[in-house]
């Protein structure tokens, strides 16, 4: 049931990075290429009203980490203390840049807030790759079962790093180009004129860098992290998701060089999706590992909840998924052929 | 000053400013689903026109609450990770559902109500206030089904671990304590919406300007008002001390300002706690009313605070009874205030009394006092427990968090509150004074 609860929570977050992915991307190209005032607002107005709904999946994700393994939120959280509330005041700047920014047509005033928005977004986009950096590598777990964690040591891995490393910088710098990339290749696809050559130049650009980045990460996780190529060896039912990852960033360049924008980007967003599938498969059944000693991980065994909730949290836990694809097809299918104009209030 | 100290200003401070903005979402929500009734039943565009200018309002309040609701949750496991990994079992699942059921319904909806009125024929836009409004009670239902359960643990049982584990869902998220907690908030939330609609039309009136919207929010406002304002007192209010009287008890004599126990127990409307010497000075009381508001009996005993040891009493006694007497004195003048303007609006003279026009148009701040008031006296009468009875609120911090990262954070959150509240005053001010737009161009 645990493992169960595992690959829902890992399923629930890949959702997340697929969908707010691009809305925090599209911020990182606005930091590459700003562009201008109008070109801003139409590519604010591609993710205006679907951004907020994909944030939600990484808030439905902890309400169900603290539910079915309350030991890792616990110690996760306060482990990651700085880092984590770095990340929620960067997504209190970037919600406030999208809905303050909005509200008043004056040039300083927007400005300022899509300089903020693109700021946090793409710092975003670096945090959530050294998060997973993290992860991949283990955090200082004793057999309190909490740790602490700094912004940063000696920027080498061990068994005391930082959060910040030569290696999950590196993965957050391949996370940064994917997930900008992901963000070009919606504007491809949702926008017109102007922003969409230039974001159909910039996806061929971040592409092509996180690809190499990917590459270069993989080699750095088979130093840092062996088992998880070892253990996803083994597993022969996880291929599947390496393939998939493999087939979309082969689909998504195919389809970038016919100018096919839509399907590019859902090519993308299989890619993300099978990379990061992959990586939970590699892991199970550890959620968090310790860089002292193995015994002090916390596992899916070790870790999760009573019994009795997990098997109820079943229950709600399908019609809720189902409710809420519902939601989100009739959101994405109202707004389908919505384009050019111009979302914001005035 | 410690961690836990400021682990519990950090949190006391936030969960404080963010319910500043939810209170006026849910009752605001309602607001527009009556309007939007209002616009289907009559097919007139002046309903509509409202229910998109609430809309704005409803959106940008909406934003803000849900940027500071974040921190919240994820301030269990930074700042509380032993109440996390004690009772995040039982609790996370009002989280989750919170999360799956009532975020997803309302950020969707919010987004197409917003974006999508031209797109949509009225009545799916109707529908999707509805969500809406579906969403956002939903959502205020599973917190205060979390508090109930901090408050009066119900459905759980301890695992061999020593933490908690759920046992019986239908009794944890039916909590008794729960029914009347949800009434009572929920009631409060429209007050507050209430409050801020009548405010902005009275501003319009007293201004001359948007004469028929005004005329159409005063008319929804006052008598949402009303309605809320009395259920607020009777009977949600009445049930609530009720089950604080029951199980809470030195919460009850702490709220009270009460020492002694005696049989019959007055109520003290007024009088300043003097904890150190254990008295109440310069007390105005009626004689046994608290006996018969708190079990129904005139000769009821009320237990005093001397009854109970010093380590069993919330641990600020004098804050407790303010917050306690600050609720109920704004919850009485919330009924006079809009008893008086639903009988002007009734006999068709509110528009011209220009008094009432301005008490309505200064009286908004009063029920987000209220509103924070009541909360104080929930969570301060909560203590020195976390999950009353199991877990006491020093055991519940972070293990290895330290004071300094604490305090920094705390700064953070303080200096980053500030600036968001100078730009959300900032453009509501302007929307308020813009006022409502026709359809074209929205």
């Amino acid at each position: 049931m645990a493992t169960v609860w595992f690959f829902l929570i890992a399923l629930m977050l890949t959702v997340y990075v697929v969908l707010d992915g691009f809305d925090l991307g599209v911020g990182l190209t606005m930091l590459l290429r700003p562009g201008t005032e109008d070109e801003r607002r139409h590519a604010l107005s591609a993710i205006g009203p679907v951004w907020d709904a994909n944030e939600v999946w990484l808030i439905a994700a902890g309400g169900v980490l603290v539910f079915t393994f309350p030991s890792v939120y616990a110690s996760a959280f306060s482990g990651f203390y700085l880092p984590l509330m770095f990340v929620l005041w960067l997504l209190i700047f970037r919600g406030v840049s999208i809905e303050f920014g909005s509200h008043l047509k004056h040039p300083l005033w927007r400005r300022f807030w899509d300089a903020t928005f693109a700021v946090s977004s793409s710092a975003l986009t670096l945090i959530l790759g050294i998060a997973l950096g993290n992860l991949i590598r283990g955090v200082p777990l004793d057999q309190s079962g909490y740790f602490q964690m700094t912004l940063f040591e000696n920027f080498r891995t061990g068994p005391r790093p930082g959060a910040i490393d030569w290696y999950t910088l590196l993965v957050g710098l391949f996370t940064s180009t994917a997930l900008g990339a992901h963000g070009a290749l919606y504007l491809g696809w949702r926008t017109e004129g102007s922003v969409r050559a230039r974001s159909s130049n910039l996806a061929r650009a971040l592409c092509g860098a996180a690809i190499v980045l990917m590459f270069v990460a993989t080699l750095a996780t088979a130093e840092v992290q062996p088992i998880l190529y070892e253990r996803l060896g083994q597993r022969p039912w996880a291929w599947p998701l390496s393939l998939g990852a493999a087939f979309g960033v082969i689909f998504a360049l195919w389809q970038l060089r016919r100018g096919r924008h839509h399907a590019a980007f859902v090519g993308w967003g299989i890619f993300l999706a099978g990379l990061l599938t992959s990586t939970a498969a590699g892991l199970y059944p550890d959620i968090l590992r310790s860089t002292f000693s193995s015994t002090w991980n916390l596992t899916v065994a070790n870790a999760a909840a009573g019994s009795t909730g997990l098997k109820l949290g079943l229950w709600w836990w399908i019609p809720a998924m189902v409710l809420g694809s519902g939601y989100f097809w009739y959101l994405y299918r109202s707004l389908r052929d919505h384009r050019i104009e111009d979302q914001s209030y005035h | 000053m410690n961690a836990l100290t400021w682990d519990r200003f950090q949190f006391g401070f936030t969960i404080t400013y963010h319910y500043l903005f939810p209170q006026l979402t849910m009752g605001l929500a309602l607001v527009i689903l009556v309007l939007k009734i209002l616009a289907l039943k009559t097919g007139e565009d002046r309903y509509n026109a409202a229910a998109r200018f609430w809309g704005r309002i409803f959106g940008l309040n909406f934003g803000l609450g849900v940027v500071t609701g974040i921190p919240l949750e994820f301030q269990f496991g930074t700042n509380w990770a032993r109440f996390s990994h004690y009772a995040g079992g039982v609790i996370g699942l009002t989280l989750a559902l919170e999360g799956m059921f009532a975020f997803f319904a309302e950020s969707a909806f919010l987004g197409l109500f917003l974006f999508g009125e031209k797109r949509l024929t009225p009545r799916s836009h109707f529908l999707v206030a509805l969500m809406m409004f579906l969403g956002s009670w939903l959502s205020g239902y599973f917190i205060v089904a979390t508090n109930a359960f901090m408050q009066h643990p119900e459905g759980y049982q301890v695992a061999a671990s020593g933490a908690l584990e759920l046992a019986d869902w239908r009794n944890y998220l039916l909590n008794s304590w729960a029914f009347w907690q949800y009434a009572h908030t929920m009631t409060a939330a429209v007050i507050t919406g209430a409050f801020v609609v009548c405010a902005v039309a009275a501003y319009w009136t007293l201004m001359g300007v948007h004469r028929e919207q005004a005329r159409i929010s005063l008319r929804v406002g006052v008598w949402a008002g009303l309605i809320a304002s009395l259920l607020q007192l009777f009977p949600t209010g009445d049930q609530q001390g009720k089950l604080v009287a029951q199980h809470q008890r030195p919460t009850l004599a702490a709220m009270e300002g009460k020492f002694a126990s005696s049989h019959p127990a007055e109520l003290v409307v007024i009088g300043q706690p003097d904890v150190a010497h254990r008295r109440l000075e310069n007390p105005i009381a009626v004689p046994a009313v608290l006996s018969f508001l708190s079990y129904g009996s005139f000769g009821a005993t009320v237990y005093g605070l001397n009854d109970f040891p010093e380590s069993e009493w919330p641990d600020n006694v004098e804050l407790l009874y303010y917050a306690y007497h600050i609720m109920v004195g704004l919850g009485t003048l919330f009924i006079l205030v809009m008893g008086v303007s639903a009988v002007l609006l009734w006999r068709g003279r509110l528009e011209a009394s220009r008094s009432m026009l301005w008490v309505l148009m200064l009286a908004f701040p009063f029920p987000y006092i209220a509103n924070t008031a009541g909360w104080m006296t929930a969570e301060l009468g909560r203590q020195p427990w976390l999950v009353y009875g199991l877990q006491r609120t020093a055991q519940g911090s972070s293990p290895k968090v330290s004071s300094g990262d604490v305090a920094f954070t705390t700064l953070g959150y303080l200096g980053l509150y500030l600036l968001l509240g100078i730009g959300f005053l900032f453009l509501v001010a302007r929307e308020i004074g813009r006022g409502p737009t026709p359809a074209e161009a929205a």
